[in-house]
């Protein structure tokens, strides 16, 4: 209980503190205080292989990622504009539909939690975590995610295949990607001349 | 953790909502491409939050088998909206999106 309200706390303040920091890599800063505890969030709801994959997937692979283009992209020149939101108006109204679209949702997920049991530590199949074959093990989740779920995670391969090749299309370069039929024809003279020399 | 006093479901919704409508605001509000993106991230990870509770609740570990799925997409995604981010910022020098709107009409 005490766990669940602390790590609410720092989710809560790092999200805020993410959306309104001032630069983007206090942004990361703050996404990562706020993934570190999901990750713990995570935990105490028995999802360790989930927990692990957070750290690893998100705090290891997507912020590092955000770092690199902010390094990238913020070397020598400004590339985000810093003068006055070009909508100065958006904000009041935005802000409003926010909060009752906060308040729907909340209150139809609320009520679909009604028949739903409380988060406890009993239940015939939980076990203390690191523990295998107790829910939420790294073996109950292997076996959920290879049998009954394996057509999902085809999709996935493929979903990441795609995403691969878009980003080599999109932010590949062009000239290095494929030689061009002048060079092609260049390489296969100074074959043919290298081959020639070598049969004098 | 396993004596510890039972959390109502309730207060994982409200907080997981409460995450993902700062995130909603984020991309409404925010001007940033970059910072945009990691709204979007608050709000996989909210879902994801909700995936793990109500899978917990009833302990049945299709949610943690979808919340997987969503970190893959989460991935892809960023991985596709940062390269194009780099793409528009080497043709245009600048990431503001008022100011790219080409594509607007």
């Amino acid at each position: 209980m005490i766990t669940f309200w602390v790590l609410a706390i720092v989710m809560l303040s790092s999200a805020v503190w993410c959306v309104s920091a001032k630069k983007p890599v206090y942004s990361v800063v703050a996404l990562l205080a706020h993934f570190a505890a999901l990750a713990a969030m995570y935990l105490t709801l028995n999802g360790e292989f989930l927990a692990v994959m957070q750290v690893i997937v998100y705090s290891g692979g997507i912020m590092i990622l955000f770092v690199f283009v902010i390094a990238l992209l913020s070397s020598g020149v400004a590339p985000f504009s810093v003068g006055p939101n070009r909508m100065p108006r958006i904000g009041p109204p935005a802000i409003v539909v926010t909060l009752v679209a906060l308040g729907g949702v909340t209150y139809a997920l609320a009520r679909a939690a009604v028949v739903t049991p409380a988060i406890s530590g009993s239940g015939s199949r939980l076990g203390p975590v690191g523990e295998a074959n107790v829910f939420g093990s790294v073996a109950d989740f292997g076996h959920a995610l290879f049998t009954a779920n394996l057509l999902p995670f085809e999709v996935t391969a493929l979903i990441l295949m795609v995403a691969v090749i878009g980003v080599i299309l999109l932010a590949g370069d062009k000239s290095a990607s494929a030689p061009s039929r002048k060079q092609a024809a260049d390489v296969r003279r100074e074959m043919r001349e290298a081959i020639l020399r070598g049969g004098e | 953790m396993m004596n510890a006093p039972a959390v109502p479901l309730v207060d994982y919704i409200t907080l997981s909502s409460v995450i993902f409508f700062i995130g909603v605001a984020g991309v409404v509000v925010r001007r940033n491409p970059l910072i945009m993106l990691m709204s979007i991230e608050l709000m996989f990870n909210a879902a994801n939050l909700l995936f793990m509770a109500f899978s917990r609740a009833w302990l049945q570990n299709e949610g943690h088998v979808f919340a997987f799925l969503v970190i893959t997409v989460a991935a892809a995604e960023a991985a596709i909206a940062l390269a194009i981010v780099v793409t528009v910022f080497r043709t245009a020098k600048n990431v503001d999106v008022d100011d790219v709107a080409m594509m607007k009409g």
